[in-house]
């Protein structure tokens, strides 16, 4: 199984509301999919500014002094808000990639979840409602998001292999489903020169997309060509800067509801995770189309 | 009247009252309110009461169904009136996948669209959609009649046995083993019968009828090699 929720707003208004519709879903999905848990949200953009998402299992160690640990290993200037296991690292954008690198080498322990401009991810093992709590999701503002709870099948029960997967800048990936060639995949990708960590099926559909990007496809064609390439059954729901995409296998036999307003673009497994959406009597509700590619942009 | 709130009362609550109907039960006609997508609402009843749900219904609404009727003025999630046996099921808005599946006797009618695998194994139900039905539908159809004013997915009747498929629209697609055939006044009878019940003005005549090629299920001495 396996639960997704996602949302995108159209209307300004709703964005401070972001957070809590979304754990609101995500918590009603809860019984598809109890073994962990996790939330992307695409916050305010901040200038010449990257946000990087980092987690580590002995948080109290590793981000104590890391400002401090960063500034004298590339000589950035990072601030730190630590929610829980997670922290943000702020810093100016042409420096992330040379943060990232050392993180790599001076602290193992840390694992980064996401980086951009607007996008955190937040995931551990736990129930919905326990993770939404630890990362105060519901108080949380933005533009869109998307929600993942997990009933492992194709690698292990981790806080690594929680959903959503970022595996390009700003960009996010959610799966119901289990992609059966993922192995070769991973080995060709890797090949190429693409980082994946994890032996989940579901960071090599991410790692997928984010070549296909890197390729100079958009979004839209990057999920297009997935239908051609992966091979499985899946359910995906993804997020950019500034976009929003969902896409089926051909079999579709993963389920998905979507509903549309005036107001937002909604997604769920299910009906039930919409049911307390904002005028969702009136909204078009409809089930997307097996192999076809939807997307929204700001 | 009878009312029940799903959301205050529980489902356990109103699976467990409606089951306790007996067949001479004075109370013949339920409202529930409030089913905002739940799972199982109304399962295994077995009276001849009318339900009518008012919302939409998540996983195997009305399954397993005997004599009872069922309406649901929203739309209906995966399942609806799986192995149903009698009784009728009316979906005022859409189904997802497979709807009516395995269903031994009584009339499914979706008033929109049915999604994939609509009608998947049928040994006997009657299924009316007034709009299309998805991919895979009718696959391993045994028995009973599936009618689509609207258009059908993929591989329509793949590997099916005797169900019989009338579709007024297009087939993308025919699976293995299904051909289109012949319509006979008897087919013609069946439909006009089909389509006053489940309420659709279209004409028995505007229908073409599809079913099994009967190459599949034979055994073919010729094949016996393969076994």
């Amino acid at each position: 199984m396996c639960g997704i929720v996602g949302l995108f707003l159209k209307d300004k208004k709703l964005e401070p509301e972001l957070g809590s519709m979304l754990t609101d879903m995500l918590v009603t999905m809860t019984d598809r999919g109890p073994d962990s848990a996790g939330i992307a949200i695409y916050g305010s953009d901040t200038d010449n500014k990257a946000k990087m998402t980092v987690q580590s299992d002995t948080p109290d160690e590793d981000f104590t002094g890391l400002d401090k640990a960063i500034k004298a290993a590339t000589g950035t200037s990072v601030s730190i808000s630590r929610k829980d296991t997670h922290a943000i690292l702020e810093m100016d954008a042409d420096a992330a990639s040379a943060v990232r690198e050392s993180l790599r080498e001076t602290h193992p322990s840390i694992r980064v979840m996401s980086t951009g401009d607007t996008i955190e991810i937040y995931k551990e093992v736990g129930l919905p409602k326990d993770v939404a709590a630890r990362f105060e999701v519901s108080k949380m503002s933005g533009t869109h998001g998307i929600g993942h709870t997990r009933m492992a099948t194709e690698s292990a029960v981790t806080t690594m292999g929680a959903h959503p997967f970022s595996t390009g800048a700003d960009q996010c990936l959610v799966h119901n489903g289990s992609l059966s060639n993922h192995n070769s995949l991973r080995r060709k990708l890797r090949r190429d020169g693409v980082h994946i960590e994890t032996e989940n099926d579901t960071e090599v559909g991410a790692a997928y997309l984010t070549w296909k990007m890197q390729q100079g496809s958009s979004l839209g064609e990057a999920l297009e060509s997935s239908l051609d390439d992966l091979d499985g059954f899946f359910t995906f729901v993804v997020g950019t800067k500034d976009g929003f995409g969902v896409v089926r296998d051909p079999i579709a036999c993963k389920p998905a509801v979507m509903a549309e307003t005036d107001q937002y673009v909604a997604f769920g497994s299910e009906y039930r995770a919409l049911v307390n959406l904002p005028g969702i009597e009136e909204a078009r509700v409809w089930e997307p189309e097996p192999a076809t590619v939807y997307f929204w942009k700001h | 009247m009878q009312s029940f709130d799903l959301e205050a009362q529980g489902l356990r609550e109103l699976n467990a009252t409606l089951h306790a109907q007996a067949d001479d039960t004075n109370q013949t006609a339920w409202e529930i309110d409030n089913p905002k997508g739940a799972h199982a609402i109304a399962v295994g009843l077995d009276a001849p009461i009318e339900v009518t749900v008012k919302g939409s219904t998540g996983y195997y609404c009305a399954g397993m169904n005997q004599q009872a009727t069922v309406n649901v003025t929203g739309s209906a999630g995966p399942g609806v009136a799986e192995n149903m046996m009698s009784g009728k099921v009316v979906i005022e808005g859409d189904a997802s996948q497979y709807a009516g599946a395995t269903g031994h006797g009584g009339l499914l009618v979706i008033k929109g669209n049915a999604s994939s695998r609509c009608g998947i194994s049928m040994k006997g139900i009657n299924i009316v959609v007034h709009g299309n039905i998805g991919h895979m539908s009718g696959f391993m159809a045994q028995s009973g009649n599936m009618v689509v004013c609207g258009d059908a997915g993929d591989a329509l009747g793949d590997s099916c046995y005797e169900a019989r498929f009338f579709v007024r629209g297009s087939v993308k697609s025919l699976g293995a083993d299904c051909e289109e055939k012949e319509m006979r006044p008897e087919h013609i009878e069946i439909l006009k019968e089909l389509l006053a019940e489940a309420e659709c003005d279209a004409k028995p005549e505007e229908f073409k009828r599809y079913g099994s090629a009967r190459n599949l299920y034979n055994f073919d001495v010729d094949n016996a090699a393969a076994y």
